[in-house]
């Protein structure tokens, strides 16, 4: 054996020039593991603020989506009837009715939630149920593409679109310019799935709520 | 490599000024055009990529001896991601209402090329702390830049300055300078500046080095 190859040999195991396949595997599999472990941590660590801030802003934002409304009530549904629950339980899902200065009705704040283009989207809608109509839709979380998919809620003509629009028989999202009927809502241009996502997830509200508000409320 | 004194002040002085990420380099522009609207934002999204930057060539340059050349990238890659999932919970937790401004472009944090450009071409060929100074520097050098971009266009898009009002009830905003064309006007005109400096100083010290000649 020559010096020249001898050399060669030592700086390459040295250096680890040539790791086996396991070794590269082991790697990033570890990288992988410290990873996970390091956000599960950081994910629990966070979360009870997170949701804290999220239940506000969810209880703010009632306000918003329905006109004439100075106090609002959480209301979850058991037993095949509405009741006034305050106190949250994970996994119940719960809708919020606002009353106006008299104590009277107006309507509902529903949220709901559903795969955007990106991430879930979460969102809270106000439904009349006298007329059947929603009357204000608020996005509270989603990570739609900045500048397409985020007009869901920085759009002001399609956030518009969600104060006057029939729920039956059910909401469709058109080509913008197209539709006129009570029912639908312009679609964002470019940003196609997020509104159809936003309405989809109306929908999907509606068909949880809608009988059950008729029904109990 | 030294690690005399000189040495690593110059690794810090040159990511604030010749080095720049973003004047000098042209870096990080995604972030940088995108959340420079006002100086808050951009001061946010300087902070968290400091933070990332930092913690990743720290650990990058102490694992270095482990990680296979094979696969570096994609350990790095990993390393940087949990880094901004951490920020981002963080400042979803501590400051909602930034976090809900920032948005997408807190995740975005990942691929910024200057983050990896650092671990590639400095962490990972240098001592911890020569890293950690290089990083230190470059994260200044880019919070720098994001902040004078927007307080440019805070200031003449919306007449404040870090929220506080400038120029009282009578000033007309330029609306556009917080919209995207106001970024990338502004960035040009950053970056002429920058050229014209550099520039400046360069021909300053032709001229030193001519009279030192004539002189000897």
């Amino acid at each position: 054996m020559s010096t020249d190859s001898g050399l060669g040999l030592q700086s390459a195991s040295r250096q680890g020039r040539e790791p086996t396949s396991l070794r590269l595997i082991l790697t990033l599999s570890l990288a992988g593991l410290l990873s996970g472990i390091i956000i599960v941590s950081v994910y629990e660590a966070t979360l009870p603020t997170i949701t804290a801030y999220q239940a506000r802003m969810l209880r703010e934002a009632v306000f918003q989506v329905l006109p004439r409304v100075t106090q609002s009530q959480r209301l979850v549904w058991r037993d095949g009837t509405l009741i006034a629950k305050d106190a949250e339980e994970k996994g119940e899902a719960a809708v919020f009715g606002g009353y106006d200065a008299g104590g009277n009705l107006v309507g509902y704040a529903i949220p709901s939630a559903g795969p955007g283009f990106q991430d879930t989207i979460t969102l809270l809608y106000g439904y009349l149920p006298g007329s059947r109509k929603i009357v204000g839709m608020e996005v509270l979380d989603s990570r739609e593409t900045p500048g397409l998919g985020d007009k869901i809620y920085k759009d002001a003509a399609f956030v518009g679109e969600f104060k006057d629009l029939a729920v039956d028989p059910e909401v469709r999202a058109v080509k913008r310019g197209t539709g006129s009927a009570a029912n639908e809502v312009d679609a964002i241009t470019g940003a196609t799935i997020s509104s159809k996502a936003v309405v989809r997830i109306i929908n999907e509200g509606n068909a949880r709520w809608l009988p059950r508000l008729d029904a109990g409320g | 490599m030294p690690t005399s004194k000189p040495d690593a002040y110059q690794e810090f002085i040159k990511g604030l000024w010749r080095d720049n990420p973003v004047f000098a380099q042209v870096l990080g522009m995604c972030p940088m055009l995108a959340v420079t609207n006002s100086a808050v934002n951009a001061l946010a999204m300087g902070g968290a990529t400091f933070f990332v930057l930092v913690a990743s060539s720290f650990l990058v340059s102490s694992l270095k001896r482990w990680i296979p050349k094979q696969v570096r990238i994609s350990t790095y890659v990993i390393i940087i991601a949990t880094f901004v999932t951490v920020i981002d919970y963080s400042l979803q937790a501590l400051l909602p209402a930034i976090h809900k401004e920032l948005g997408a472009f807190i995740p975005l944090i990942v691929v910024n090329c200057m983050i990896l450009g650092r671990q590639e071409s400095f962490a990972s060929r240098h001592s911890i702390g020569l890293a950690v100074i290089d990083a230190l520097g470059m994260a200044v050098g880019f919070l720098f830049a994001l902040l004078a971009l927007g307080s440019v266009r805070e200031i003449l898009g919306n007449g404040t300055w870090l929220g506080l009002d400038l120029f009282g009830p009578n000033f007309e905003p330029w609306v556009i300078m917080v919209l995207p064309p106001g970024g990338f006007l502004t960035l040009g005109l950053l970056l002429l500046l920058f050229s014209w400096l550099a520039e400046r100083r360069q021909k300053l010290a032709e001229r030193l080095a001519e009279m030192e000649v004539e002189g000897t």
